[in-house]
């Protein structure tokens, strides 16, 4: 992989030729990330989220850690030895708090990133993998943090494992046997709350491993670029360290700066207040909903309402929000248009947008309660959700007419920049 | 890569010779460490005791049951304290040991409160690997001094719980504690 003018890693103090030849470490750092990974020159700031989800993962890996060892995973102790972590334990507090809003952080930089990949049609050839395995951290993640809420055994915790364990119940003669397994019981218990603090503590390690695999398969190819215009070229490119190490540094700056703000200011204005409640099985809270970065697909799954023939209306918005998400695994396949990046695609940029105002409806109604109007706008917005993707996306692809692209990444550059000269002739890469 | 070497100004040096890109970078990256060795510092704390830890720190013992010859073993900061009221005999043998013979010289008087002579209070934890020594309990082996006996590695401790024998470094420790009345104590 990589480009053949990528720059070679070569050690020059004795010791590290030595561990060069026993154990390539450094190599693989230094081809991954280091100097000799060579990069787009034009990349913008929303290629610094692939790197802030990293980061956003390490921080919840490090806080998780140590919560754990604070955390007593019994339906008996649960609810107090996090309020124990809370009150008791030096930087309790600061460790809880940068968990749960690490997870939202987390949420937001992937979310960023997901959209850049929609905008500058990252998911397309030759970076098919990439996507698809992008799509399988996602949903790891949702399994990890839907696990985590539950574990502090409020409220919130409770009702939430019994809502989402329960679109596992609608599934036709199997439903109830599978949520009764997935429980351990009849309702969430603690078995239930053992076996989702084992696989919550799993999972970040599972997603960490499918991210080098993500990682892997993107330096096959070698990152895109906001023109999605292929590298021609060694003056396309920048080594990664340290024109990108640096740009990310920068991003990692803004992003931490906000996730304080949150964190120390407002720690608990994502969370919900029934959630300090210790889960009590006989009595729901009012309001319930998850936490915000479910509300889109929690939205779909209330647009259902009426049976459709012989399907109840339950399975339908189960159905369709697992549908909404798998969709985005035949995204390569939807989207046949040769033109990648949505700055030279006129008609698809403004459907992009309307997608995300789409999907911001959603998540809007997602938190809503369940009542009109919300129940049918969500109806229209789950609708057009599937039509973006299964109609409009096809469509596009097919009638519009593309602007001309550039000759390639530098001429992009020097164009934005007025300048044109015949130095820095595109060179074809071999 | 020269060809994105840019000519504007941002990587000259600067009227004090110093290059402007490598001010920044040394900048970024020194206050970019000040930020991890903050973070890093809670991190650690945490594994401190908690604040239910230390509020058990101290303990109170009652003494008025505790008849002479007698000792009770209780808590003190989760780990077992020997309260013993000493008899004449046994303070007296304690006294007659020249403390500069000892592998650690204290008197009686130095692990005792003034006054109270006969009242040894004592960490039930052998000074060698943390074991709980006999001698306690009704009728059980006190070694050959008199005081407690370790059954992990034979450490013998005498009367004033001063070590003597076996592989055990120090006597076995007296905590900080104080008279809150005539039969009561307050530990840590």
């Amino acid at each position: 992989m990589s480009f053949p003018w990528a720059e070679q890693y070569t050690p020059k103090h004795p010791l590290m030729q030595w561990v060069d030849e026993k154990l390539p470490v450094p190599r693989l750092v230094y081809n991954a990330v280091g100097a000799g990974y060579p990069v787009p020159r034009n990349l913008n700031y929303f290629w610094n989220f692939g790197v802030l989800a990293g980061l956003a993962l390490m921080i919840q890996i490090v806080t998780g850690i140590i919560m754990a060892m604070h955390y007593g995973a019994n339906d008996l102790v649960a609810f107090s030895t996090v309020e124990h972590t809370m009150r008791d334990v030096n930087a309790g507090w600061l460790m809880r708090y940068a968990h749960a809003n690490g997870a939202s952080f987390f949420f937001i930089v992937v979310y960023l990133h997901i959209f850049r990949g929609l905008y500058f049609g990252s998911y397309k050839a030759p970076r098919e993998m990439v996507w698809l395995l992008g799509l399988v951290i996602f949903l790891l993640m949702m399994a990890t943090a839907f696990m985590g809420y539950v574990l502090p055994w409020g409220q919130m915790s409770y009702w939430g494992a019994k809502v989402i364990t329960g679109l596992f119940g609608a599934i036709p003669v199997v439903g109830e046997p599978i949520q009764t397994w997935l429980l351990g019981g009849f309702a969430p218990g603690n078995a239930s709350l053992n076996r989702f603090f084992s696989l919550h503590f799993l999972l970040p390690f599972v997603i960490a491993g499918v991210i080098i695999l993500h990682i892997w398969a993107l330096h096959i190819p070698g990152s895109s670029n906001p023109t999605g215009v292929e590298v021609k070229g060694p003056q396309d490119t920048v080594p990664f360290h340290p024109y990108y190490t640096a740009k990310d540094g920068f991003g990692a700056g803004i992003f931490l700066i906000a996730f304080s703000i949150l964190l120390f200011f407002a720690p608990n204005f994502l969370g919900h207040p029934d959630n300090y409640i210790e889960a009590n099985p006989l009595s729901t809270p009012a309001h319930i909903v998850p936490e915000w970065y479910f509300w889109p697909f929690y939205a779909i799954l209330r647009a259902f309402t009426v049976d459709f023939f012989f399907i109840p209306a339950k399975l339908l918005g189960v159905l369709a929000m697992f549908a909404s998400i798998l969709l985005l695994f035949f995204l390569p396949w939807l989207d046949t248009s040769p033109v990648r990046s949505g700055r030279y695609r006129p008609t698809f940029r403004k459907f992009w947008w309307i997608l995300l105002a789409d999907v911001a409806v959603l998540g809007y109604c997602g938190g809503a309660p369940a009542a009109e109007p919300f129940v049918m706008i969500s109806q229209v917005a789950a609708a057009y959700y599937f039509a973006h993707f299964l109609i409009i996306l096809p469509l596009i692809s097919r009638f519009e007419k593309p602007l001309p692209l550039p000759g390639s990444i530098t001429e992009a550059v020097l164009a934005k920049y007025g300048k044109t000269d015949g130095e820095t002739v595109a060179v074809p890469a071999e | 890569m020269a060809s994105v070497e840019h000519t504007d100004g941002t990587g000259l040096t600067g009227e004090d010779g110093v290059r402007r890109r490598d001010f920044i970078n040394i900048a970024a990256v020194s206050f970019a460490g000040v930020g991890g060795v903050a973070v890093v510092l809670p991190l650690i704390d945490q594994m401190n005791p908690s604040a239910d830890v230390l509020a058990l720190a101290s303990t109170e013992v009652d003494l008025s049951a505790i008849q002479p010859g007698q000792a009770i073993k209780t808590t003190f900061r989760s780990q077992p304290l020997f309260v013993r009221q000493l008899t004449p005999k046994e303070i007296a043998e304690a006294d007659k040991v020249d403390p500069s013979t000892l592998r650690d010289p204290q008197t009686l008087e130095e692990r005792t409160v003034d006054g109270k002579k006969q009242w040894l209070i004592t960490m039930g934890v052998c000074t060698h690997l943390g074991c709980v020594p006999l001698g306690a309990g009704e009728g059980e082996n006190r070694g050959e001094y008199g005081g407690y006996f370790c059954p992990c590695h034979g450490s013998s401790y005498d009367t004033a719980a001063r070590i003597r024998k076996g592989p055990a470094p120090k006597n076995l420790e007296v905590p900080k504690f104080s008279f809150t009345s005539d039969t009561a104590i307050l530990v840590g």
